[in-house]
């Protein structure tokens, strides 16, 4: 056996000692993570976990499977951050997820008949006491202020009490009842669910707890049906069908109930982002538009950070920390606060920006100076990063080569144009594509700037800085509510997209670095 | 060796396995010593604390530990996820146009208020939190826009809205202000803040059913009224009277620093206005001279009990028989000094605070802001074609469109 291999077999005790506690944790952490999957009969998420702790141990406890030992972590980590989240969109985007389907469809119901719920016209008020019989089940000891009368009801029914048996106490609540016993309001909130359930039968209605002292005679004016799997209204007649295609109870004239439920609608989502006229009409606008913006925010910044860093890669320059701080700073500071100041000082009236300058423009009225605006507020929150990676960049291009380059007698734009950036592209290219990919779903630099403005006259539905993400949101979020199940299918289309260009990209660096190795 | 680490291991991780169930254990050992189970309470950051003011009280008098959470980002969003995810609070603290989502989600149970209790509160204020025949929360405070005026500069309240243009544009050439008004459109609109002169020019969002109610399918905005409205709010945009460059970010420091004598804005806006010592005076917005009233929209502050929270009984005893006393009424008015939708506390506080009944007097015939769910496919198209109009758009062009958003998001 070679020298590596005994290494390798031969663990040392820290080594032992962290892969012991890791391991323990690995269990701790699964057995806390399935308690409560099992506690809500979740058995797929508790087959998920029993399946990763065990192929971890059988892993980790064998001196084999050093491959498995590398990949396995990382692989875990790729199918819980970003697999399962991509998976998720794609399952919502099948359904009509969103405002007023987001629960079950029982869920649906119990919230219609609740919400039937009314007062019996003239019916009295009881004061209320919560007590339980010797069996331990509620019973709401009544009385009614009106005729001074007391009653005990349950599940089976109202029985009237003789005024002997029950007993007030000085603030005139009801503190004891013979035969029962009269719960402090602690107790009575520990069974605050059987409460809220309990309605004491009597004709026209039951009489329902109202809070934990009152009570009032109420009946549901809708019930559910499910013999013809419809809510009906005993009072008028009408009848609302449940119809699975929609998630709604929908009456035969067309009215439906606001309490739907999730159903899968298919590819519904889908086909609406291409035959709905609002989508598909100024997509292609919003597309070219999303293009150059991504691709400007990137250009200009980098062109800017490159330019810094330059200037600040020289030998011989006194100040280089002073300078370098400064030209950081945008960057220190938060994204979101600086977006609103860039807002207000491009206001056409009051912005520092027209005040200072002597101008009146209207940059957010205007399609192409609101443009121009936000690709100038990306390159002032954007350079810093810029400058950061091309200095680390340019510090590991060795001297030699530009040396080399200067004795050949290259011009010093020559030795840049053909020495300096094809070496910084080679690593820097794979951060500008991920930068692109930022700035094109980049939601804040729109949303909190120009809002999508200018729109033109008679189009509130799209604006000339648009991005697809802040064009999609308002049609997903900006109609009845959110309808997470159209956006979902959004998303997928314009990841559809970043992931083409990313892969071409990528495709092109893979090519570019194979010139240069 | 293989055999002994698989031992250690498997050892090690009973341990830890057994302290994390024991962790587990301990937890429930805590909330079964405590006892009795709490009441949560969800408000905005700004209420949350006066209502954590009163948490002792409410625990010494309901009996049970009481926890009020603020939530200062998207407190309705919030609320619903955790409602639909079975983490909700017992009760919420919001506005009334909430209601019409709320409900559509299941999210929020009807309140049984007494005949007595109903009587107690604004009429107005009530008919606010009514959806649907049913009552879903208790109301405690009012809030409506109003025309706050700087006495110093314009001593008279204007008594319609060409006169206040006109006082305006006065001051404007002395030299004494820079801008005529100060109502908040901004970039992409505020429908909120158009609607008071949208109405008094005629236009109206939603028409009423019989039972009061807003009626979805009897959509204002592309009617004729709306387009002869926006005519009226276009040439104001064309005499400077309204500007896009003045928004909720702006508008109330123009009027502090006096660049403008009149602000329309409601009672939050008073605490910066008092700050710079202005005197000023609260008067109903003016309406168009020989049109209609300029009525603003009517918000009510809420309480709701939550139809998902696990202490129900207990939300319900706290939100109709607790939240309907005058004491908290009060004490909620002196954190946000807004006028209490409580009868008894009103009349409480106006004598100390003239402000109060000045903004009631302000909000007389204000409709309730729609609380049906369908009103939220109005509020931005209705905001863009107002800031399109005030920047010079062709009026027909720009409502028709408006038109078209709204009931295409209302028909999904």
């Amino acid at each position: 056996m070679t020298t590596v291999g005994r290494e390798f077999r031969g663990t040392s005790l820290t080594g032992l000692l962290v892969k012991i506690a890791l391991l323990g944790l690995t269990a701790a952490l699964a057995v806390w993570a399935i308690v409560p999957l099992i506690g809500a009969r979740a058995w797929i998420g508790v087959g998920a976990v029993a399946l990763a702790t065990a192929l971890l141990f059988w892993i980790y406890l064998s001196p084999k499977r050093l491959p498995l030992k590398y990949l396995v972590p990382g692989t875990i980590l790729l199918l819980v951050f970003q697999v399962a989240p991509v998976l998720y969109t794609v399952a919502t985007s099948t359904s009509n997820f969103g405002d007023g389907h987001r629960g079950t469809k029982d869920d649906a119901i119990t919230a219609i008949e609740t919400a039937s719920v009314t007062q019996v016209p003239d019916s009295p008020v009881y004061d209320l006491a919560v007590a339980t019989d010797g069996d331990g089940d509620l019973v709401f000891i009544l009385s009614d202020p009106a005729t001074g009368k007391f009653f005990a009801g349950d599940a089976e029914g109202l029985r009237e009490l003789p005024a002997t048996a029950v007993h007030k106490g000085l603030s005139g609540k009801i503190t004891e009842a013979d035969g029962y016993t009269v719960l402090t309001t602690a107790q009575a909130a520990g069974r605050s669910a059987d409460i809220t359930a309990l309605a004491v039968p009597v004709d026209g209605g039951g009489i329902r707890s109202n809070g934990l002292t009152k009570a009032y005679q109420g009946v549901a004016s809708r019930a559910y049906d499910a013999s013809c799997d419809c809510v009906r209204e005993p009072a008028t007649g009408k009848t609302w069908t449940a119809d699975g295609d929609t998630g709604y109870f929908t009456a035969a004239d067309g009215e439906v109930l606001p309490q739907g439920w999730r159903v899968s609608v298919g590819l519904e989502n889908y086909t609406r982002v291409i035959t709905d006229e609002r989508v598909r009409g100024p997509f292609l606008s919003v597309l070219w538009w999303n293009f150059l913006f991504a691709f400007a925010s990137v250009l200009v910044t980098f062109a800017l950070g490159l330019g810094c860093a330059l200037a600040l890669h020289k030998k011989r320059l006194k100040g280089k920390a002073v300078y370098r701080t400064l030209l950081v700073l945008p960057y220190a500071m938060p994204a979101f606060a600086m977006l609103l100041v860039w807002r207000d000082m491009f206001n056409k009236d009051f912005g520092l920006i027209n005040t200072l300058l002597g101008l009146d423009v209207g940059w957010f009225d205007g399609a192409w100076t609101a443009r121009a605006a936000v690709v100038l507020v990306q390159l002032w929150l954007g350079y810093p990063y810029m400058f950061l990676v091309c200095t680390g960049a340019l510090q590991s291009i060795p001297s030699e080569t530009l040396e080399a380059a200067k004795i050949d007698g290259a011009s010093p734009w020559q030795s840049f144009r053909r020495v300096t950036l094809p070496l910084l592209l080679v690593s820097l290219t794979p951060l500008l594509i991920s930068s692109f990919a930022f700035n094109f779903n980049n939601f804040n630099a729109i949303q909190l700037t120009t809002g999508g403005a200018p729109f033109a006259p008679g189009s509130s539905q799209v604006g000339a800085t648009d991005l697809l993400i802040t064009y999609t949101y308002r049609l997903a979020f900006g109609g009845q509510g959110a309808q997470y199940g159209f956006a979902a299918a959004c998303s997928v289309f314009i990841f559809l997209i970043v992931a083409t260009v990313s892969v071409i990209g990528f495709r092109r660096t893979r090519a570019q670095e194979e010139v240069y190795r | 060796m293989r055999a002994k680490i698989v031992g250690v291991a498997v050892a090690a991780m009973l341990t830890l396995a057994v302290s994390a169930c024991g962790a587990g254990d301990d937890k429930k050992g805590d909330d079964a010593s405590a006892k009795e189970p709490g009441l949560v309470i969800w408000a905005d950051d700004k209420r949350a604390p006066v209502l954590e003011s009163f948490k002792a009280q409410f625990e010494k008098e309901l009996g049970v530990t009481v926890k009020v959470e603020a939530v200062s980002k998207d407190l309705q969003a919030n609320f619903v996820t955790a409602s639909q995810g079975d983490n909700a609070p017992d009760v919420v603290v919001g506005a009334h146009d909430w209601i019409g989502n709320l409900v559509q989600n299941g999210a929020i149970d009807p309140v049984q208020l007494t005949d007595p209790q109903k009587a107690g509160f604004n009429a107005d204020a009530l008919k606010a939190v009514s959806y649907n025949g049913q009552i879903y929360g208790a109301p405690y405070a009012m809030e409506n826009l109003a025309l706050i005026r700087n006495t110093e500069l314009a001593p008279e309240a204007p008594a319609t809205f060409e006169d206040l243009v006109a006082d305006a544009k006065k001051l404007k050439q002395d030299g004494k202000t820079e801008e005529l008004l100060s109502l908040q459109v901004g970039q992409n609109g505020d429908a909120y803040h158009a609607y008071p002169l949208y109405a008094s020019a005629g236009g109206y969002l939603f028409g009423e059913k019989a039972n009061g109610d807003y009626d979805p399918a009897d959509l204002g905005v592309g009617k004729p009224e709306s387009v002869k409205a926006f005519e009226k709010i276009s040439a104001l945009g064309k005499d400077g009277v309204l500007k896009t460059s003045i928004g909720s970010e702006n508008s109330t420091p123009l009027f502090t620093s006096k660049k403008t004598a009149y602000l329309v804005s409601g009672p939050w806006a008073i605490a910066d206005v008092k700050k710079s010592g202005i005197k000023y005076d609260i008067t109903p917005i003016p309406g168009f001279k020989g049109m209609d009233k300029a009525t603003p929209f009517l918000g009510v502050q809420s309480f709701f009990v939550a139809a998902k929270g696990k202490h129900k009984a207990v939300a319900q005893e706290f939100v109709t028989n607790y939240v309907t006393g005058k004491d908290l009424a009060k004490a909620l008015y002196t954190a946000d000094p807004r006028p209490p939708a409580l009868t008894a506390a009103f009349d409480e506080v106006k004598a100390a605070d003239p402000d109060i009944a000045k903004f009631q007097a302000a909000g007389a015939g204000a409709k309730p802001l729609p609380s049906i769910p369908e009103m939220s496919a109005v509020w931005d198209p209705f905001g863009k074609a107002e800031a399109a109009i005030v920047g010079g758009s062709d009026v027909t062009e720009t409502v028709n469109g408006a038109a078209t958003a709204i009931s295409g998001a209302i028909k999904k």
